[in-house]
């Protein structure tokens, strides 16, 4: 049987971290979590390893494997090569727990500073109606897991200090699909501006490149909100075209509400008819 | 005020115990009502098992089929629990599942649409009608993001990453919940006026499973340590399809809406088996040809309305599972001891817009492409349709202050659930529950006057008890034991029981909880995954024991219970009994039964002349 | 307007230092061939259309070939003999280049080190970072005025490429005129492909399909977003091709080739 060489971080806060060895025996389509699994029961019982669904469907087991931000449950053993000894150690950008497991409270508390879905107040629930197309960009986002890969590999909250906070690219994408929601009222440009700090983003697309779910952050969420934030801000030919329109800057671009034949056995024309 | 000094102590009118979607929903409800809510998980939020529930949420909207209403959706309910429902819980779920759904919309979640703009459902294993509304495979997510972000933005404390080990008891019932953070390892203690369990399952127990390894049986073990009694706990629902290969995977979940959506189960001769497994007296509402099953899923990937019958591998759960299961015995399986299931028949990119998370599923973890071949399954350990016995309509359990909803309660489900009912249950039971929990708490004197009083012995003994796997020199290793403990449940309690397993069963769960009681663990109090299974084992255990003595009293086969030695469903015997399991007062687990309360004519007449 | 305070991030435990990383894989590799590449023809650019003509001449057309760097061709009486007329046409498409969403990415990636590779650790020099939050960079924002305007050349362009065609009223088919054509076809598509455009053409909007015109919009969005996810394959042949053919006019007009053509 094969044998995979780990080389696991171990280590608590405020001590110099070290890096263990285990020898691993490898089954067929074992993966890093399975390898961690095997340490916990057999070499290392408090290995400490934030895991859950071990489906890749919870976003719990994040880590860096060989230094890419990976779920540890979704890394197969047999993309390595085996005479190499693998490294595993906790997301970076977090503060340290203990082992593998880091602190991403913060990442709670900037998702509680997003204004939520803010339905319309005057168009009764029964007769909304939408579109498959209306949201399958905010299908896309709704996607997220909550690994934090993103959070973790994004250079702006791994490798910087900024004047002001970043909010991430975790929270980039839930605020994409809540401006580009078909029913949604609220206008979260200012803050995106403003509080978020959209403008640290610089668009170097790791974000994509790790995202377990393959959402396309950068080029999906991350830019368009760009666009939007220039449409109210840096855009002087709406910004006068608005003004000479009568509506006032922050306004919620989405204001509109969708308007379809209604009530029962009422179809949409869909482009078809 | 801490009741013992020094010891972190938060107090909340409301505290809830778990955060899948009954705990967030429970919580949702308390908050809106103005009280202080407390939300205790042991994983971080959001993590929770829900978000492994794929196919769909059931609920009669009828959306795409006009002819669904609460009362199809009741009988279906009850016919899949082989009558053994609380009928009142069915008929409070079914009835209240559509507003439930149409909520969830309001607070932001964005289900799939019908071609005129509403929620699209879909065909599910046991329901007459398209009823599951769903986003792709992924309605879990859907579902508990949606309540994540309604709760957080309502200002609900969340207690993350905190296990609770004891419930605290006195005179006035439930009083608090006391348990550790797991970062550091320090004890925690949550006073409440009311509290509610929404722990989920107990998956852990047995081997092959599609649950996470929080699925211990927390809240089942809490409550009965409390004085609360457990119901139905001998039918465990074993899903038809998990993956069984490559090993690591072995039990995950493959979803039902493969087959809802036209999955074929062949054996490895190529043979549609199911056809030989469905029940006489309801195989009129199946197709009857390949030709008629193939008419159904064309219409059905077409959006079209048919008069065709759904294929037979839409058979209810416990059937399918005893059918592959049957066909791997007879030597019929796959070369990794499962069966076939192919949905490749139909267009690559319709399986990948219905299907994503299998098709990503299989491609990485199995490196088989679901479009182009078939699948590998076999039966996997899925849901405990027992549980805490409740008040249909408020959650309370026998313990004064204790509530409980979702999986870890009982009574809903029958003898066997049906897909999709288990995210309607966990919003309608968890919206219940919160309000019965609100309405006790409302009922105690406001402030601090309001809390029971907290027993600080009973606290130094939790806070002894936490301490005591770590500070132990010598004893059994956590990790051992849990093995032995799936392989005993794997073996001798598994789909199908005979009663001299369920003997030698009951012997070696005795040995474990031996073992148990002298787990030793290795290192220190912060984030020890050791540690914390040595309070997952003692749960497990409990929930073991609940389970081999609840099979070994029920003498018939029924839903998710086939006992090989009693192969007959006995209504005569059986019929309209549940199993009780509850402590008993030299701190044994006492088995009994109880009659089912009466159901009322009108529900009655729903059933139809049988029952 | 309530003033929302996002939380800061406590630090983590990455390295720090300039690449530092445990990463084993080759990352330097595409950063480093997109930055020799783009360093290359950029210096080619530069020379050709704004050093070359105040040094050496107007040897930019020939036979009528006009260097696409040069059209539309502005050559008033009054321009010093120092500026090329390059220069009133060249800021168009470079600044629409330096502004593009792609080329943003590679070149901070590559020049300014930020990040040199994901998760990989970047000189501590720029400790207070600002980017696209501060000028200069906050510019990037009018990435999409210098759209609008690119496409003037692009127009003149294509009126170039047919013009080729018929040199002094007679139909020739030129081995230069396929140059110019697969030039504008490409230069049109990194257009097309643009990250601003897809926006200002549909994705702005909330909703794809609740009147006629939006679901009009939307079927254009959705053309817009299938090229523009290869906006980066766009970004390179669009380069590479109006470089070459720059230089194929320029080796004409200085007698080192000849056009193959058919005359009619």
């Amino acid at each position: 049987m094969d044998t995979a060489h780990l080389r696991v971080f171990r280590g608590e806060p405020n001590e110099p971290g070290r890096y263990e060895e285990f020898d691993v025996p490898v089954e067929e389509g074992m993966v890093v979590l399975d390898a961690l699994h095997w340490v916990q029961g057999h070499a290392a019982p408090d290995l400490a390893v934030r895991w859950n669904c071990k489906a890749a469907k919870c976003g719990s087991c994040s880590a860096e494997v060989d230094g890419r931000p990976r779920l540890t449950c979704k890394t197969r053993l047999s993309d390595f090569d085996l005479d190499q000894p693998i490294t595993v150690e906790p997301m970076r950008a977090f503060p340290l727990i203990r082992d593998l497991v880091t602190d991403v409270s913060w990442n709670y508390a900037v998702n509680a500073t997003i204004e939520p879905f803010k339905p319309p107040d005057d168009v009764p629930q029964s007769e909304w109606r939408w579109q498959q197309e209306d949201i399958e960009r905010v299908q896309e986002y709704r996607k997220c897991i909550e690994c934090f890969l993103c959070q973790d590999v994004c250079h702006v909250l791994r490798n910087h200090e900024t004047e002001r906070p970043f909010m991430g690219p975790r929270f980039l994408v839930r605020a994409a699909g809540l401006e580009m929601h078909p029913l949604d009222q609220a206008d979260r440009r200012e803050y995106l501006k403003d509080a978020g700090g959209i403008g640290y983003c610089n668009i170097t697309k790791c974000c994509t490149e790790v995202c377990p779910e393959h959402i396309k952050i950068t080029d999906n969420a991350i830019i368009p909100l760009k666009e939007r934030v220039a449409d109210e801000f840096y855009d002087p030919i709406q910004i006068v075209w608005r003004t000479l329109r009568g509506r006032r800057p922050g306004s919620a671009a989405g204001a509109e509400l969708p308007v379809l034949p209604t009530g029962p056995g009422g179809t949409s024309d869909g482009g078809s008819s | 005020m801490p009741p013992v000094t020094n010891l972190e102590t938060h107090s909340h009118d409301v505290v809830v115990i778990g955060a899948g979607g009954a705990g967030l929903r429970a919580a949702i409800e308390a908050k809106a009502a103005g009280l202080s809510v407390g939300l205790v998980c042991k994983s971080l939020l959001g993590k929770a098992h829900t978000v492994m529930a794929e196919g769909g949420v059931a609920a009669a909207l009828g959306n795409v089929a006009d002819a669904d209403s609460w009362q199809v959706h009741f009988r279906d309910t009850m016919a899949g629990g082989k009558y053994l429902n609380n009928a009142r819980m069915a008929q409070l779920h079914a009835m209240e599942a559509p507003a439930r759904v149409n909520e969830l919309e309001r607070w932001g979640a964005v289900f799939d649409r019908t071609p005129d703009g509403r929620i699209l459902q879909r065909p599910f294993g046991g329901h007459s009608h398209a009823r599951l509304a769903h986003v792709g495979d992924r309605t879990g997510l859907e579902m508990i993001r949606t309540l994540q972000d309604r709760a957080v933005a309502a200002g609900i404390d969340v207690y993350m990453e905190a296990t609770i080990t004891r419930l605290i008891t006195g005179r006035a019932g439930a009083t608090a919940a006391f348990g550790y953070w797991r970062a550091t390892g320090s004890p925690i203690l949550f006073r409440a006026k009311a509290i509610v369990l929404a722990t989920g399952g107990i998956g852990k127990a047995y081997e092959v499973t599609s649950n996470s390894w929080e699925y211990s049986g927390d809240g089942h073990a809490l409550a009965y340590e409390a004085g609360a009694e457990l119901i139905d706990m001998e039918f465990v629902q074993f899903h038809p399809t998990g993956m069984v290969w490559p090993p690591g995977v072995r039990g995950l979940l493959v979803t039902e809406a493969v087959r809802g959506e036209g999955g074929i189960l062949r054996n490895k001769d190529g043979e549609r088996f199911m056809w030989k497994y469905l029940p006489d007296e309801r195989r009129g509402e199946y197709a009857a040809t390949d030709e008629e099953a193939t008419r159904w899923v064309t219409a059905l990937s077409e959006g079209r309305r048919t008069d065709a019958r759904r294929p037979p591998e839409l058979s209810t759960r416990d059937n399918v599972a005893r059918a592959i299961y049957t066909e791997v015995k007879e030597g019929r399986g796959t070369p990794h001891g499962g069966v076939y299931l192919d949905i490749s028949y139909l267009p690559p990119e319709h399986v990948r817009r219905k299907l994503p998370s299998m098709y990503e599923q299989f491609k990485e973890l199995a490196d088989v492409d679901i479009t182009k071949g078939p699948m590998e399954v076999g039966p996997t350990t899925h849901y405990v349709m027992g549980g805490i016995r409740v008040e249909p309509d408020s959650g309370a359990t026998t313990v004064p202050g204790l509530f409980a909803a979702g999986e870890c309660a009982g009574g809903m489900h029958g003898a066997n659930r049906l897909g999709g009912n288990s995210l309607s249950d966990l919003l309608v039971f968890g919206a219940r529950a919160g309000a019965g929990a609100t309405s006790h708490a409302i009922n105690q004197p406001s402030g601090e006057a309001g809390f029971p009083h907290v027993d600080p012995v009973n606290v130094r003994e939790a806070t002894r008890e936490l301490a005591a796997p770590l500070e132990r020199v010598s004893g059994d290793d956590p990790y051992a034991i849990q093995r032995d403990l799936q392989a005993t449940m794997q073996s001798l309690v598994g789909i199908f029981r005979v009663q001299a397993d369920l003997d030698e069963a009951l012997t070696q769960l005795a040995a474990l909880r031996e073992r148990g009681q002298r787990v030793q663990v290795a290192g220190g109090r912060s984030f020890n995954p050791g540690w914390d299974l040595a309070f997952e084992l003692r749960n497990l255990i409990t929930v073991s024991e609940a389970i081999a003595r609840s099979a070994r009293q029920r003498t018939e086969s029924r839903g998710a219970h086939s006992r090989l030695d009693h192969p007959e469903t006995d209504d005569a015997r059986w019929g309209g009994l549940n199993s009780v399991v509850a402590r008993a007062e030299d701190g044994t687990m006492a088995v009994s039964t109880s009659s089912l309360p009466t159901v009322p004519d009108e529900l009655r007449a729903l059933l139809g002349t049988a029952h | 307007m309530t003033t929302i305070r996002t939380p800061w991030k406590p630090p983590g435990t990455a390295r720090t230092g300039l690449f530092a990383t445990n990463r084993r894989d080759r990352w330097w590799i595409a950063p480093g061939v997109q930055g020799i590449l783009f360093t290359t023809l950029a210096g080619y650019l530069f020379f050709s259309g704004i050093v070359w003509t105040p040094l050496f001449g107007t040897a930019y057309e020939v036979d009528g070939y006009l260097s696409p760097l040069f059209s539309p061709l502005i050559a008033p009486g009054w321009l010093p003999a120092f500026i090329s007329p390059g220069l009133l046409i060249l800021w168009i498409p470079l600044g629409f280049r330096a502004t593009c969403y792609y080329y943003r990415k590679a070149y901070y990636r590559f020049y300014f080190a930020d990040p040199p590779g994901c998760a990989v650790g970047e000189p501590t020099i720029h400790k207070r970072y600002a980017m696209e939050s501060r000028l200069p960079f906050i510019l990037q924002n009018f990435h999409r005025f210098f759209l609008y305007l690119a496409f003037v050349p692009l127009f003149f362009l294509w009126v170039d490429a047919v013009g080729s065609l018929f040199p002094e009223g007679r139909v020739r088919l030129g081995l230069g005129s396929v140059i110019f054509f697969v030039n504008v076809v490409l230069l049109m598509g990194f257009s097309m492909s643009c990250n601003s455009l897809r926006h200002l053409a549909g994705g702005r909007l909330d909703c794809f399909s609740c009147t006629r015109r939006e679901r009009a919009q939307h079927s254009v969005w959705q053309r817009l977003t299938a090229l523009n996810r290869h906006h980066m394959a766009w970004a390179w042949v669009s380069f590479i091709s109006v470089s070459l053919a720059d230089v194929y006019v320029r080796l004409l007009a200085l007698g080192v080739i000849t056009d193959p053509a058919i005359r009619f």
